[in-house]
């Protein structure tokens, strides 16, 4: 398909623009210049090295947990646990990261974050068991596996995995040889991030197994009908799924943090449900997206102390590009996914 | 003369399509209007603008006399006019009486008075002859019954003009005849009566007059005894259609396909087919008549290996078929018509292209190695667009953008293009128009030509008829008779759909 500029495409640049709008009449409301604050958040975020290097840090971390949500939603499936897969990818790829010795980094590295890969895949997957065996939806089970998960990492913080040597609840130190290393400063992970958007767009685009998953999202009976199981499908995509949201949490170990501690991860994995409804859900559209709401996150602190504006107006930026993008979008998606009260039906038309 | 319905000049546009362009008819008292048309005629737009669904663009509608005001629905009502839509209006969880009354329900003080309102519906039901149970609900009622609810419900109030927006499309022959019989005892009491159909057969039995629209125009405007059928077709279409098809004698060969005692549940967990067997031989098209719900659509399903078999076998040229494997069962060559195109047969957001390889994405030359190959796929679809005609600018576009019959073509061309032992068509024609029919039914009887053994299952008994070597009739799950196609009588095989053995 051709790449057109539609108005589904520029929902999100609208939202955007409207949202920094309402955003200045507030800060005018407050007595700051909005004009200022906007220019600080312009420096901070994109301008300055430093603040560059921190904005594409966190947006390696926000396209992958956008991909995540990504892949779901394609096959039809809203992950809203990937918090939790997070969480377990995290800590999984920490704990190879300070408990093997003796690795060289360029085995190192991929050893920890395919075990996070693989422990984000195992919850998902099993999310995608329970609905393709026994119908459960994928998100009940993942709201409850959120919350499973952020206990039984809790839990192994605080006894197996904990370093006792410290009064706060952590694990010990990744050693060097699994941390990834920073080119002139700039984050390897955001380079990651982009070839696995360019990887998963591939795979929706040129592959069987895409058009399978695709399939399967956007008419399930039809699917069946073509030959396809549906029942692998939802695993597989719950697999997948899973799996890049264990990655990401992986790699914010590895990158960002160097050891685990469960508040560190806040808000990655619904972080990414904005990504990938900002996006639509396209694996190279949503890299602007996340490009610029780390950019937010990266100035956040800067708006403070050079505009003297509260940090929270990002927070509300954020709320509100959110609420002017997604609205439709979500809205649509609920619309085709629930099997609403109608009218008998007659027959063609 | 009377004159109840006046519609004079009447334009309707949508986006792009000029659904109503400068209509003129009347109906008058006690006169029987039928209505006829290809599908997208415009005939469901003009019925609407009468009875204010619709706001039309010009022109004028009077009914006695007196103008209608443009998508007033309550002036169409106060002014006696009845509407029975094309897609049912009833609530499924809801009760026969319910439904009936909803929107007018007769109260003691501010207290729904169900008593009163069960006892009206059963006056109504023995004035008009339309026998239905009160109490059921809805959605456990077959589509003929569903049906008589929608016109209990027109006709609960007194009214002077029935609008009947194809109103038979999904009845037994018996059925129908027992509507023409309602129409006929209406028209007589006074009423007119503006009859939307497809079927000809309908038209030449019961209507007064007969008003043609074709792409939004009204082309002719005739009586039953001045024209016949091939004549009401070619006004419909513009052009000369060959109703009958033309088909040489089957020269039937192996069996292939062979189902042994098998038994299906339907998607609640009842029995919809039980302990049924059947023989299908290349060369030949065996048609299963029925009213739809009778087990028809599980007994497609679980031959195509899309739902469970609790018991029985089913083998493709002498091997067994899997049970729930349509890949592999495709893969042995039946290819499936699915009864509903636009839930199993199509992804509407996908291109043509892509739909025209649903089944068949994975294999060689589409595919190499999970890697799909677009230059295949485009190459192949240009060549069935062109072929079977699909009216598209591109084969690029959505399927959703394509009109009823023209995504139907795209499932035909699909199926009707691989390599085939056996082909399973499922009302292959429901909701195409009579250009189309003629050109699919082609297609199928040539299918049979190159070999191939046809299972058409139909609950239209004109296409059962036309295009059957043997004709099994279907009832409750089982079949109850086989005949030859050959000088088969429809009065007969329409006793025995209604279940009748005598
Ligand atoms: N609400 C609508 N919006 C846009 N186009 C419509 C609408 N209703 C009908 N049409 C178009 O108008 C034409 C006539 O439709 P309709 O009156 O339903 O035909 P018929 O009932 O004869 O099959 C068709 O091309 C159809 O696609
Ligand atoms: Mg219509």
């Amino acid at each position: 398909m051709k790449l057109k500029i539609t108005r589904d495409a520029l929902v999100p640049f609208a939202s955007v623009l409207v949202a920094l709008a309402i955003g200045a009449i507030l800060i005018a409301a407050q007595g700051h210049s909005p004009v200022q604050t906007y220019h600080v958040l312009i420096v901070r975020g994109f301008e300055s090295t430093a603040g560059l290097q921190a904005t594409l840090s966190k947006a390696g971390i926000l396209i992958m947990s956008g991909l995540a949500i990504t892949v779901g939603l394609r096959a039809g499936l809203f992950n809203i646990g990937a918090q939790g897969q997070v969480l377990s990818g995290a800590l999984a790829a920490t704990y190879i990261g300070y408990r093997i010795h003796g690795l060289p980094m360029y085995i190192h590295i991929p050893v920890a974050l395919a075990f996070g890969a693989l422990c984000g895949a195992l919850v998902g997957g099993f999310a995608g068991l329970l609905k393709a065996t026994r119908g459960v939806h994928e998100v009940i089970s993942t709201i409850m596996l959120n919350s499973i998960m952020a206990a039984i990492v809790d839990y192994l913080t605080q006894n197996q995995f904990r370093l006792k040597s410290q009064p706060n609840t952590r694990t010990p130190d990744m050693l060097h040889s699994a941390r990834l290393p920073h080119i002139f400063g700039y984050p390897t992970g955001f380079v990651l991030a982009v070839l696995l958007a360019i990887f998963v767009s591939w795979v929706f685009k040129k592959t069987t197994t895409g058009f399978e998953l695709e399939t399967v999202g956007r008419n399930r009976s039809a699917a069946w009908y073509a030959g396809i199981s549906v029942k692998k499908s939802i695993v597989l995509g719950m697999l997948l799924s899973g799996a890049i949201a264990g990655l990401t949490g992986g790699l914010f170990s590895s990158e960002t943090t160097g050891y685990f501690v469960p508040t560190f991860y806040g808000g990655i994995g619904f972080d990414g449900i904005t990504i990938a409804l900002l996006g639509r859900a396209n694996p190279i559209a949503i890299i602007p997206g996340a490009i610029l709401i780390g950019g937010m996150r990266s100035a956040q602190s800067a708006i403070q102390f050079e505009a003297g504006v509260s940090p929270d107006l990002i927070n509300l930026l954020l709320a509100l590009v959110l609420f002017f993008a997604t609205a439709p979008f979500l809205a649509k998606l609920i619309r085709s996914n629930s099997k609403s009260i109608t009218t008998t039906s007659g027959w063609g038309s | 003369m009377d004159t109840l319905l006046n519609i004079s000049n009447l334009s309707k546009s949508f986006p792009g399509v000029k659904a109503n362009d400068d209509i003129s008819l009347h109906v008058n008292k006690g006169e029987i209007v039928a209505l006829l048309g290809e599908n997208g005629a415009g005939k469901s737009t003009l019925v609407k603008a009468v009875f204010g669904l619709v706001r039309p663009d010009s022109g004028t509608i009077t009914i006695k006399g007196e103008s209608i005001a443009y998508g007033d629905t309550a002036a169409a009502i106060s002014h006696g006019v009845g509407m029975v839509h094309q897609h049912f209006q009833l609530v499924p969880v809801m009760t026969v009486t319910e439904n009936i009354i909803l929107g007018d329900e007769p109260h003691k003080g501010m207290f729904l008075s169900m008593k009163a309102a069960r006892q009206e519906v059963i006056e109504l039901s023995k004035r008009h002859g339309l026998e239905v149970d009160p109490d059921s609900v809805v959605e456990d009622l077959p589509v003929g019954i569903q049906q008589r609810i929608e016109i209990l419900k027109a006709l609960r109030k007194d009214i002077d003009l029935l609008i009947l927006d194809e109103p038979t499309a999904v009845l037994t022959p018996q059925e129908i005849d027992e509507l023409l019989e309602v129409m006929r005892n209406l028209a007589a009491s006074g009423v007119g009566v503006l009859f939307i159909t497809h079927k000809l057969r309908e038209v030449m039995a019961v209507a007064d007059r007969v008003v043609v629209l074709r792409n939004g125009k009204l082309v002719g405007a005739t009586t039953p005894s001045e024209t016949d059928e091939e004549g009401l077709a070619q006004m419909m279409v513009g052009r000369n259609v060959v109703l009958q098809v033309d088909k040489g004698p089957a020269k039937a060969g192996e069996v292939v396909l062979s189902v042994e005692n098998m038994t299906v549940k339907d998607s609640r967990g009842h029995e919809a087919v039980t302990n049924f067997s059947l023989e299908l031989h290349a060369g030949e098209i065996l048609g299963i008549a029925g009213v739809e719900g009778n087990g028809q659509r599980e007994l497609v399903e679980a031959i195509c290996g899309m739902r469970h078999r609790t018991t029985g076998t089913v083998k493709v040229a002498g091997v067994v078929a899997p049970d729930m494997d349509p890949r592999q069962v495709h893969l042995m060559g039946v290819s499936h018509i699915p009864e509903d195109r636009e839930k199993d047969g199509l992804v509407a957001s996908y291109s043509i292209a892509d739909n025209l390889i649903l089944n068949q994405f994975n294999l060689k030359p589409y595919a190499t190695k999970g890697i799909r190959d677009f230059k295949v796929r485009d190459a192949y679809a240009e060549k069935l667009v062109e072929e079977f005609d699909i009216r598209t600018p591109s084969f690029e576009n959505l399927a959703s953008s394509l009109s009823g019959g023209n995504k139907q073509k795209v499932v035909v061309a699909r199926e009707l293009t691989q390599d085939l032992k056996v082909v399973v068509a499922a009302q292959p024609t429901r909701g195409v128009d009579v250009g189309s029919i003629e050109f699919i039914h082609n297609q199928l009887v040539s299918a049979r030509d190159t070999g191939a053994g046809v299972l058409l299952v139909s609950a239209e008994l004109d296409e059962i008829l036309s295009l059957s070597d043997r004709i099994a009739v279907m009832f409750g799950g089982k079949i109850v008779a086989i005949l030859p196609g050959e000088g088969a009588d429809r009065q007969y095989i329409g006793r025995l759909m209604a279940g009748l053995t005598e």
